[in-house]
């Protein structure tokens, strides 16, 4: 059962005060599988991605990663073991080069970190492996350019290509085509269906058609419980999935039918 | 071409300027070598040998809040500790030599640092530079109570002896080639941190804390070892004082202290490498020169309105400024 699923959550609970965001969520996700985490605004899912990756630490509750208990252990550990995260806002170092963003990720395994002693030039055997993720999210080009510099989606793509960089086996990405034109909407489509072969991800994500193109399995939460799981066609065709997003009687201002949004 | 020669290309390209960078490094350090190394023979030794401790003090300080983005309050501590030991070791055990004393009193600076780092590490912003700030004031109460301290007097009469039982440090010059010497290692040592695998990590956490954490590194105790060697190096900048002019005095503990370190650093340029060297001899030059003048009574005034200046117009300070406008017009 555990070889099956890559991560699980068991009962997870997260209290703050006098308010229960999460409220005993379960998640199994498969190996190999794009699972997506949807709901409407304040529904619990980006709550639900920190307490996985301990960003927050869960009131009750169980986190398994490949079976193996990993609640107790910290962030950067869990990034260690191969479970790596990205961030709503684009999380990347504005003011190192797009080739130092990922130098600094190959570097988390270099085992050199704390050596303040050693030349600045040791890093350079990790350009040629920066320049081939680069490659891959198409920013060759941009590699010496300081990442404040980059355009909005040129700047999640090198987000990506740093999660890549660490080798996770389960990719958790926060809303990866917020703020997206159409266009870079597509771009990152593709970016995740490449980085998803040979691994798994778990992906936070508003824009449905999105979910519709990529997703293998679907969760959908809402006030921080979990309302139904199922593939795109199941929960998009649940009552209460539509329910829970049209809002009980006002217009609602996400305000989509699945089924409409994922029209082409 | 093809993709693999575009990726080499641009490769060499970064490899090329990394090289120009260093060259450009080297020749600032050379001129400013020959400076320091004829300095003297133009200007007061002991004033110069101030302006040294207070850069020395500067470019540790500037190692963790310009580097790493820690912002402590409480960095009279070290220098104070560092003065003290080395004052009450010299002046009591006249078998040590004047470096044992230093580095006794830079040992001792680097504990009490570690001490600091670890209470006040997990704190972030404005609840950092508190704790820092108190346990800053409880060292300063510690100097003002212990007997050996002198109290509010200072310690006076530290013997500055000879440099490994040789050198007559009595002698000015022979004084002041000696501070100038540890001065240099440690700028050329600050140099190598901020560049080296280590350093890349710290600019990392202070670009972006969590994405740090989220790529598996383990931020605390990078932090924690930027703390302590900035702690020893404003610890070995306060041993110098004290041996230089021959008095440690509870003006290095005051919170002042902590304050004036922030200003050179600010006044100079955070986050740079020359830019508290600058900060430190422009703030010693207008205390001492106004000290003397009929503004006597304005010194302070008149460094809190440049420091307020500073942060509300020139926010990269003095070589940051310069740094953009060369980036802006030559790069």
């Amino acid at each position: 059962m555990s070889d099956q699923y890559v991560l699980e959550a068991r009962s997870l609970v997260k209290e703050f005060k006098g308010f229960v965001a999460v409220d005993d969520v379960n998640l199994n996700i498969q190996k190999g599988h794009i699972h997506a985490l949807i709901g409407p605004n304040g529904a619990g899912k980006t709550t639900v991605f920190n307490l996985l990756t301990k960003f927050l630490i869960p009131t009750r509750g169980k986190i398994l990663f490949k079976g193996e208990d990993i609640t107790p252990l910290k962030s950067a550990a869990i990034a260690r073991k191969g479970m790596v995260r990205s961030f709503q806002i684009s999380a990347v170092f504005p003011h190192m080069t797009a080739l130092e963003n990922i130098r600094v990720a190959l570097q988390s395994f270099e085992g050199n970190s704390f050596s303040f002693w050693k030349s600045g030039a040791s890093l350079n055997r990790l350009n040629e492996r920066s320049m081939e993720l680069l490659e891959a999210v198409g920013l060759t080009e941009f590699a010496n350019t300081t990442t404040v510099e980059l355009a909005y989606g040129r700047k999640r793509a090198l987000e990506l290509a740093t999660t890549l960089a660490m080798e996770p086996e389960i990719l958790l990405l926060d809303e990866p085509t917020q703020g997206m034109g159409t266009e870079d909407v597509d771009r990152v489509v593709e970016l995740v269906r490449k980085a998803a072969q040979g691994r798994t991800v778990l992906m936070v994500e508003h824009n449905l058609s999105v979910v519709s193109k990529l997703c293998d399995r679907i969760t959908v939460l809402a006030q921080g419980a979990v309302l139904t799981e199922g593939d795109y066609d199941a929960v998009s065709a649940n009552p209460r999935v539509r329910e829970v997003y049209m809002g009980t009687g006002s217009s609602g201002e996400r305000g989509a039918v699945p089924e409409e949004e994922a029209a082409p | 071409m093809s993709q693999t020669d575009i990726q080499s290309d641009i490769q060499a390209s970064i490899l090329r300027q990394q090289k120009t960078e260093n060259r450009r490094k080297l020749i600032l350090n050379g001129v400013l070598l020959v400076l320091l190394l004829l300095a003297p023979f133009v200007l007061y030794p002991v004033f110069l040998m101030k302006i040294l401790c207070f850069a020395l003090f500067a470019v540790a300080f500037n190692l963790l809040f310009g580097f790493t983005g820690l912002l402590s309050f409480g960095h009279a501590a070290f220098l104070a500790t560092g003065g003290y030991t080395t004052g009450y070791l010299l002046s009591n055990f006249s078998g040590l030599t004047t470096e044992m004393g230093i580095i006794a009193g830079t040992l001792v600076a680097t504990l009490l640092g570690l001490g600091f780092a670890l209470l006040s590490i997990r704190r972030q912003g404005i609840y950092f530079a508190m704790v820092t700030l108190a346990l800053a004031q409880l060292v300063f109460f510690f100097f003002v109570q212990a007997p050996f301290t002198g109290g509010e007097d200072g310690m006076h009469g530290v013997p500055r002896g000879e440099l490994f039982g040789l050198i007559n440090l009595e002698d000015n010059l022979n004084m002041y080639y000696f501070v100038l010497a540890v001065f240099l290692g440690c700028y050329l040592l600050v140099q190598r941190i901020v560049s080296s695998p280590y350093g890349h990590v710290l600019k990392a956490i202070k670009q972006n804390e969590s994405r740090a954490v989220s790529l598996g590194y383990k931020v605390d105790r990078y932090k924690i070892l930027a703390f302590v060697i900035s702690a020893a190096l404003a610890g070995l900048a306060g041993s110098m004082k004290s041996v230089v002019f021959q008095l440690a005095s509870l003006n290095d503990a005051h919170w002042h202290m902590s304050g004036e370190v922030i200003l050179m650093t600010l006044i100079g340029g955070m986050g740079t490498l020359l830019g508290p060297v600058l900060g430190a001899t422009l703030v010693v030059n207008i205390e001492y020169q106004l000290g003397q003048g009929p503004l006597r009574d304005w010194v302070d005034p008149i460094l809190g309105g440049i420091f307020v200046l500073t942060v509300l117009a020139f926010r990269s300070g003095i070589v940051g400024e310069v740094q953009k406008f060369v980036r802006k017009n030559m790069g």
